[in-house]
């Protein structure tokens, strides 16, 4: 029995250092493969300057286009997003009684639409935009990407509300605030670390997804310079690089994919550091 | 004890849910004076004292029935301004619960939301309340730093500045020491001690020797009824329930929580 005990905690042992060793590992793998791969074709006109004819099949210029188009419509997007979430996530938290039928029916169908696939986002824009008569454009992107990210931003901003003590709840309204002041000036503050590290997850999501911006967004070799014209992202960027017969090309494929995941990592980096704050206050 | 009643509680009940925790509770709380609620874990205190300031109604599902009178007016009536009866009452936690932001504003900010905004009288008032509550030598040079820094003894006594700040009549201790060290608790006792000569302090203890130290009048409630209140030296020495005398004299099994000092 001791001696089966001392197998089983072998084995268990062995299942989560294998299950360790493999995120730790795909995570440095990927890390390695982009940079190892793109990197040699990183340079300044890689970062700056946007396509120059030819550029597909070799010839000079970079993927400005679509770094501008991603940051721009990331930002967008997650202004979109950041308008719905934090009222949505106010009024379930703050306002609405923890265990309120329509609480549950809006946590639900959050928790629905952040399982539905992009390209699915992607087919439903599309089909808007079809219906309304409007074509690809940086405004439907964002507002395709927007509608992506909300579930995300909003569900992980719940979380943090779920966090904040019901006794700083208590603690404010005991020196006599109104509901609006210990939202505004209590909960507000205690979840801001955390409410930022939403905002900052949703927008690495939004960059990154190339599904939901294929048909609404279209891709351009020019700089975004209007709401109403089609917009280049990172991830078509890549996606249209990998998928060129030219080793030159595809090198510089893995270069948009080092740019992007540079981007989110950096973002993830600052959301952790953020989230680390929001513990530190919460005992 | 001839004292003015500052908290007149007639026939409160109070279900969760369809589950009774106070039942047909009549109480006076007098005034400028400690009153110590006592009983086993579960039986009602915190609801009790929560419903001074209708903090109560923050629970979910919670019912309440019968009147509680604070200087006279009805604060269970629809419509009773519930700020102004919170701003009324400090309430110190079982564990203290500073407010996310430096331990100048923790105390200055009840002193906002009720109006005052000079930064010349935030700051003498802000001293003031450090200094009643004994605070003041340590915390002076870094009033700037974040108040969840502190030690919980000097957060618990930060709350109690804070709950002064807004200039209440009543202070309401659930279990205030509970989560303190032996020093930081005897602080806290000599504070209320010090207090009473302005306040009226209703203070929820599980330490019997506490409630002996500290109480002038005290209560004790057993599965939501009370069972027998009245000045406390009399209530200790002569209780009057048998459930009382096997409470005070230790034979209750829940009776846990009596002080290591
Ligand atoms: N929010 C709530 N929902 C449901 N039941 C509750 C709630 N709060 C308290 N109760 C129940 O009401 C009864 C009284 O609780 P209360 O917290 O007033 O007891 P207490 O005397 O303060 O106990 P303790 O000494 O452990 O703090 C208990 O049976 C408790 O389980
Ligand atoms: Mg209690």
């Amino acid at each position: 029995m001791t001696q089966a005990r001392f197998i089983e905690e072998k084995i268990f042992r062995g299942l989560m250092l294998a299950a360790a060793g493999m995120v730790a590992g795909s995570l440095g793998l990927i890390l390695a493969t982009v940079f190892v791969k793109g990197f040699r074709a990183l340079s300044f006109d890689m970062l700056f300057k946007t396509p120059q004819g030819g550029y597909y099949i070799g010839g000079g210029g970079g993927i400005a286009n679509a770094i501008a188009g991603s940051l721009v419509l990331g930002l967008g997007a997650t202004l979109l997003a950041l308008l719905v979430s934090l009222p949505l996530v106010f009024y379930l938290n703050v306002y609405l009684r923890r265990r309120s039928r329509l609480a549950f029916f809006i946590r639900f169908s959050l928790d629905v639409l952040w399982g539905i696939p992009s390209i699915v986002y992607g087919a439903f824009g599309f089909t808007v935009m079809v219906t309304l008569g409007l074509k690809a454009s940086l405004l439907a992107g964002t507002l395709t990407v927007g509608l992506l990210i909300i579930p995300i931003m909003a569900r992980s901003m719940d979380e943090v509300f779920k966090m904040v003590p019901p006794e700083l709840h208590e603690a404010a309204y005991a020196l006599g605030s109104t509901r609006w002041e210990a939202a505004m000036k209590v909960i507000l503050r205690q979840a801001f670390p955390g409410l930022a590290a939403a905002v900052l997850i949703a927008f690495g999501r939004g960059i990154g997804d190339a599904a939901s911006v294929l048909f609404t967004a279209s891709f351009t070799d020019a700089l975004p310079t209007s709401l109403f014209r089609p917009v280049a992202t990172l991830p078509l960027a890549i996606f249209f690089q990998l998928g060129t017969p030219f080793p030159e090309v595809q090198e510089r494929g893995y270069a948009a994919a080092l740019v992007l995941t540079l981007i989110v990592l950096a973002v993830s980096v600052l959301a952790r550091a953020l989230t680390r704050r929001v513990t530190r206050h919460s005992r | 004890m001839e004292a003015r009643t500052h908290i007149r509680v007639e026939d409160l009940s109070v279900w969760y849910g369809g589950h009774p925790a106070l039942k047909d509770v009549t109480l006076s709380i007098p005034d400028k004076k400690i009153t110590a609620i006592i009983g086993p874990s579960g039986c009602g205190k915190t609801t009790l004292l929560k419903s001074f300031n209708r903090l109560i109604d923050l629970q979910e599902g919670v019912r309440m029935e019968g009147r509680i009178l604070v200087d006279d007016e009805d604060i269970t009536a629809p419509g009773a301004d519930l700020t102004r009866l919170r701003k009324k009452m400090g309430l110190l936690f079982q564990r203290p619960q500073v407010l996310p932001m430096s331990i100048f504003e923790n105390v200055a900010y009840g002193l906002r939301i009720h109006g005052e905004n000079d930064r010349l009288r935030l700051g003498e008032k802000v001293e003031h309340y450090l200094r009643m509550a004994g605070l003041w030598a340590e915390v002076r040079d870094r009033l700037a730093a974040p108040a969840a820094k502190l030690s919980i003894g000097q957060q618990q006594r930060l709350c109690l500045a804070r709950g002064l700040a807004v200039e209440p009549e009543v202070i309401l201790g659930d279990e205030p020491t509970s989560a303190l060290d032996p020093h930081s608790a005897e602080r806290i006792e000599q504070r209320f001690l010090e207090l009473k000569r302005d306040y009226t302090i209703v203070l929820v203890t599980h330490i019997l020797r506490q409630a002996r130290r500290l109480a002038d009048y005290a209560a004790f409630v057993y599965m939501g009824e009370l069972v027998e209140h009245g000045p406390a030296a009399e209530l200790f020495a002569h209780p009057k329930d048998p459930r009382t005398e096997a409470y005070i004299s230790g034979r209750f099994i829940e009776s846990t929580g009596e002080d290591p000092d």
